[in-house]
This record gives C-alpha cells, structure tokens and sequence, in this order.
C-alpha cells in the first residue's frame, strides 16, 4: 500500500469506525449513566460526560438494591452464576471434546446418524425443552438447585460444543490417529497426547461460546432455579423491575454493567483466541 | 515372516458391497523388501492398513513372524508404518516424535534418548531434535518419518507411498536411502508404490496388482522380462510395452515388444512405419510410429540411441529378436509360456501378420 491515499481504504475505515460507533454507543451510555448522580441523569441529557465520577451506584447495585423483597443487591446471584457456570462450561466443553474425538477418529456403526441427531439440539428451541426438562430434573431430585442448572446447560450446550469439535478435528488427518495407533498409543493416550494439544483454537472458541451462553442464559435460569439459586440474569431482571417511587437508573446500569462484566472480560482475554479459531479451519495449519 | 493368506476385503454389506481385495496370498521371507505397485484403486493400500491392523480383512488370515495377527491391535503387531503424510505429531518436538513409540513401550528417558540420538546420526538429523515438524523442509519431514519407524526396531516396516510428496531430485535420493538403510537394518518391508521406477529400483521381489487382485508376483527381473499377463507387462516399463496384434503359428496371439527391444534397420524388412513423433530424452530418444503389417495398422513406442538421427515423417523399418517377444492369449490377455519356456527360447519362428 505503501503512503499512497485510497479512497478505498477510507472508506472501509470510515464504514467500520460507524459500526464500531454504534455498538459501542450504549456501553457508553450504561457506564457513563452508572457514574452519575440521579440529579446529572435528571438533567437529561444522555450523552453527556458525568459531571462527577461516583462508584456509589455501582456499591448499591453489588450489595443493597432491592430484588423484589430482599435487598442485598446483586452479590448473591452473581456468585451464584459464577459457580454454576464455571462447572457447566468445563463440563460441556470436555464432553463436546471427547464427543467430537470419538465421532471423527472412533467412527463406529451410526456414527454419523448420531451425530445428525445431535445437530437437531443445536437448532431446537429451548422453550420445547422446558417442561420435559423439568419433569426429568424433578424425577432426580435435582429441581430448584444449582446442581440441575448445571446439568440442563451441559446437555444443551452439548450439541454445538459437539459440533465445533467435530468440525475441528474431521480437519485433521486421520494418519496422524493411525501412527499413533501403530506407535502403541491407546484411545486416551492420543487424546491427551496427540489430539489436546492440538485443539487450543477450538477450545478457546468453545470455552468462551460457552461462557457467554450459559452466563447470559435467562430461560433456564429463571425456570429450574429456587430462591437461592438464582443467575445473575434473573437478579438483574429483578432488580431492574422491583418498583418503587424513583427509578434509579444509575443503579440499574450499574447492575447491568456488573452482570456484563465477565463476559466482557472473558472476551478480552481470550478474544484474539476467538477469531484465530474461528479462521482455524480456513487455514492449514 | 509375513504370511497373507486368501485376504479379501469388501467395504459395505449386502447388495452395495464393494469388493477391494480379492482371495490375496503373499508370502514375505524375513529382510525381504516387498512392493505392493498398481494403480489407484487396485487396493495395495487397503492390503497395507490390513498389515497394519488398521482395517480388518473380510475373509483370510495375516502371520507377522508365525503368530496370527488377523485379529490383533496395531500396537500388538510390532510394525512401524511410514506414512505419505509423514503424518508426525504437530505438537512434539522431533525428539519426541521420534521418542514416541519408545516412551508408549514405557522405556525409560534416560533409555530414550540414547536410542534417539543413535537413528538422529543414521538419518543425519541430529541438529533438528529440537524443533517441530512444522519448522522441517519435506525431506527433514521424511527423514524423521523415517526416524520415527526405525527407533522402535520393529519386526516389520510398512511403507505408504512414502516419497509422492517429495520433488523429483529429492525423490531419487531418499529411494536410494531407503534401500541402503533397508538393506542395513535386515527389517522385512511392504512398500506401497504407484510409481514402477520405484518398484523396480526398490524392491527384492514385486506384486503387482489390479482391481483387488494379485496379478503377478515375483523379483523386478520376473517382473519385467516375464510378465504373466498384459497388465502387468503393461504397467511396468516406460514408455509402456507395445501391444501388437499377431500370429504364432495359426493362432492369433497379442504381441508385447518393450520400446528398447525394437530396432529401427537400415535394411527393409516385413515392418515398416511412419515416424509421426520424436521425443528427445537427451539419454534415449522415443519414437512414436505408426505401423501397418498387412492390414493391421498400430503405433508402436520405440527407444532408440540419440545418435541415430531420425525425423518426423521418415519412414522406417522395424525389427526385434524373437527372444524379446512376449506372446500374450488374444482373449484371456495371459502369457502363453511359462518362464521356463520363455527362458529356454532363443530363435523362433514367428511372425506379424
């Protein structure tokens, strides 16, 4: 490209710098409204700095906001989300791997119809699920607790945990199974050997899928939980609908911004991870 | 060695079963270097993963070193296969690659790495240990590929088309290589080929094989001055051998003449042609000539020395020596003497036309 102006690249930058605006618009009306005192938000104007930078919000929003009669903030659910989902996450993400091992290098008879039947889960709507899940999880005693949550977000995070392992390793080539074989190496000796160190891209890909999904989930949450197992999700939407005589919407950015934050984080960490493993397949490698 | 006996193979069941493998019976004798040579499709390389233990055969039974292995995992079976691929561990280092098999057997480290620097230095590939096959040029990759299968010592080599991913220089060196690091080790081979140079340069005895079927087997001098039937006398040799129709007697036969066993004379004799191609090799020069003997019309390959000077167009006379000629069965394309016959045969009476 060297110095030379183009009217192409321009305007690539210009349409990305558009997109970039738009997206990043509302983050920056959460954090900017979350700092702010309710007299500044009264003022109306909702692009403007804040005129005095106070975490007290946030401080309300963590551990004093009402949810409904309690009123202990967000603390408790968001502990609740980290514990159910960190599990759910590496549990669904290590069964994909093993499913995605076993269903490209381990083909056995109907394999591949196993596999179809498995996709089904990625396109069916969750809300068809509901009951019959629920009923399951009553039969093992599992209802209202952290423990079915888990269970329900492994088995629906499964099928596409599945799938993006599948797909990764249909990728590589089955020779490198059969040296291993013929080097004397069993079914978990070439898994944890030869095929894990090969899956860093797919398993970032997987963990952070996974990790959003099931930290964002509202639906399960908000149905197979009792009182003390509720996600951050269904303390936020709590939170944001407890009524009373001033709508606080400093506090109510700041909770949206505290459910947000691992997801965000996560992204940022692992982010680069994301992309490359996304485009993994697209490049040898 | 190794024994294959009535191996068949069929892939799918009922009235989609293909067949890949017909009733195969080898016998391999210990430091042997088979040659499994064909075409794509003919199943060479399907017989080579049932060796392996890869695939399991549909009928017939498989002997590595008098025990049956028809059954056995591949690990059970004592063998180190080369892959096209190389197929090396992307994440290892080459000293791991080449420790693999080693560590598996659970020797020990201390062990290892003495067995892993003594086939580094055989195979000149002591500076690589360390890095990973991604950072290796395709001959290194070959070499560790190689390294990899000689460190465990096996009873058995299998070799899967081991050079097709290597550029035509480095592919004559490494065939050279392989067949002194071969001869050196004493390990009974199977080598999958499609190339016929490489069968022939390599091998102590060659099967040659077509459709599932095992068409000939025997050393690349059988081979290639006995063929047993048109395919193979077809498929080994380059240019191919030339397939004329003729007469022995009354009875119609297929005459096979190699393009080195024609001579173009200065003289007239019974068969003439129209030089209608010229193709300078620098060491040979081929001839592409259209023939016609009574009313047989045919182009026919021939070698001839470059410093026989010879034009398109020119028409010229064609001779071989009646021991050079294979007669072939006109329907069943099967040689009609026994080695022993051709062998025994110096002047003979037949004749085109």
């Amino acid at each position: 490209m060297g110095t030379k102006f183009s009217v192409y690249a321009l305007l690539r930058y210009t349409v990305l710098a558009i997109a970039a605006f738009v997206f990043l618009l509302p983050l920056y009306v959460m954090l900017a409204t979350s700092l702010k005192d309710m007299d500044q938000i009264r003022a109306g104007n909702l692009l403007s700095l804040p005129t005095s930078i106070s975490f007290d919000a946030w401080q309300t929003a963590w551990s004093k906001a009402c949810t409904g009669v309690e009123c202990n903030g967000l603390q408790p659910f968001f502990w609740n989300s980290i514990w159910m989902t960190i599990p759910a996450v590496l549990i669904s993400t290590a069964w994909g791997a093993v499913n995605g091992y076993v269903l490209s290098f381990w083909k056995f008879k109907g394999a591949d119809t196993i596999f179809g039947l498995l996709l089904f889960g990625v396109f069916m709507p969750f809300q068809v699920v509901l009951l019959p899940m629920s009923q399951v999880l009553g039969w093992m005693g599992m209802s209202s607790s952290i423990w079915g949550l888990i269970l329900v977000h492994c088995l629906a995070g499964l099928a596409s945990t599945t799938l993006f392992f599948r797909n990764y390793y249909s990728a590589l080539p089955q020779e490198l199974i059969q040296a291993a074989r013929l080097d004397g190496a069993g079914f978990w000796q070439i898994f944890r050997r030869i095929i894990l160190p090969l899956s860093t891209p797919i398993l970032m890909v997987t963990l952070i899928w996974q990790f959003t999904n099931i930290w964002n989930d509202f639906l399960f949450g908000v149905s197979f939980t009792g009182s003390d197992s509720k996600p951050i999700t269904v303390g936020l939407n709590n939170l944001a609908n407890t009524t009373s005589s001033v709508k606080f919407y400093n506090i109510d950015m700041a909770a949206a911004m505290i459910a947000a934050l691992p997801t965000i984080a996560i992204y940022m960490l692992a982010g680069k991870f994301f992309v490359r493993g996304l485009t993994a397949g697209a490049v040898k490698g | 060695m190794l024994d294959i006996q009535h191996i068949s193979k069929q892939f799918g069941t009922g009235a989609k079963a293909v067949e890949v493998l017909h009733d195969i019976n080898i016998s391999v004798q210990s430091g042997e270097f088979l040659i499994l040579v064909g075409p794509s499709g003919c199943g060479k390389s399907t017989l080579l993963s049932l060796i392996a233990g890869l695939e399991q055969p549909t009928n017939g039974s498989i002997h590595i070193a008098g025990k049956d292995a028809t059954t056995l995992a591949p690990k059970d079976r004592d063998i180190a296969m080369v892959f096209q691929s190389y197929a090396l561990y992307p994440t290892m280092s080459v000293a791991d690659n080449i420790g693999f098999a080693l560590e598996m057997k659970g020797m020990k480290r201390a062990e290892r790495q003495v067995r892993i620097a003594e086939v580094a230095k055989l195979l000149q590939i002591e500076p690589l240990l360390n890095r990973k096959p991604s950072a290796l040029s395709g001959g290194q990759r070959q070499r560790v590929a190689m390294g990899r299968a000689l460190a465990r010592a096996p009873q058995l080599f299998l070799f899967d088309e081991p050079l097709s991913n290597l550029d035509a220089k480095l592919r004559v060196d490494m065939r050279a290589e392989i067949k002194q690091l071969q001869a050196k080790s004493g390990i009974t081979s199977v080598y999958v080929t499609h190339d016929q140079v490489e069968a022939m340069t390599l091998g102590s005895r060659i099967a040659v094989m077509k459709d599932g079927r095992l068409q000939q087997l025997g050393t690349p001098d059988e081979i290639y001055n006995q063929p047993a039937n048109t395919f193979v006398g077809g498929f080994m040799g380059a240019p191919s051998m030339n397939f004329v129709k003729g007469y022995r007697g009354d009875t119609s036969r297929i005459l096979g003449l190699r393009p080195e066993h024609l001579q173009i004379e200065d003289s007239p004799t019974d068969w003439q042609g129209v030089v209608i191609l010229v193709e300078p090799t620098g060491a040979d020069t081929y001839l592409k000539i259209k023939t016609h003997s009574g009313d047989i019309h045919q182009n026919v390959s021939v070698r001839i020395s470059p410093e026989h000077l010879v034009n398109e167009g020119d028409v010229v006379n064609l001779s071989f020596k009646a021991r050079h000629a294979h007669w072939f069965d006109a329907a069943t394309q099967i040689n009609c003497e026994s080695p022993e016959q051709h062998k025994g045969r110096e002047q003979d009476s037949s004749k085109l036309g």
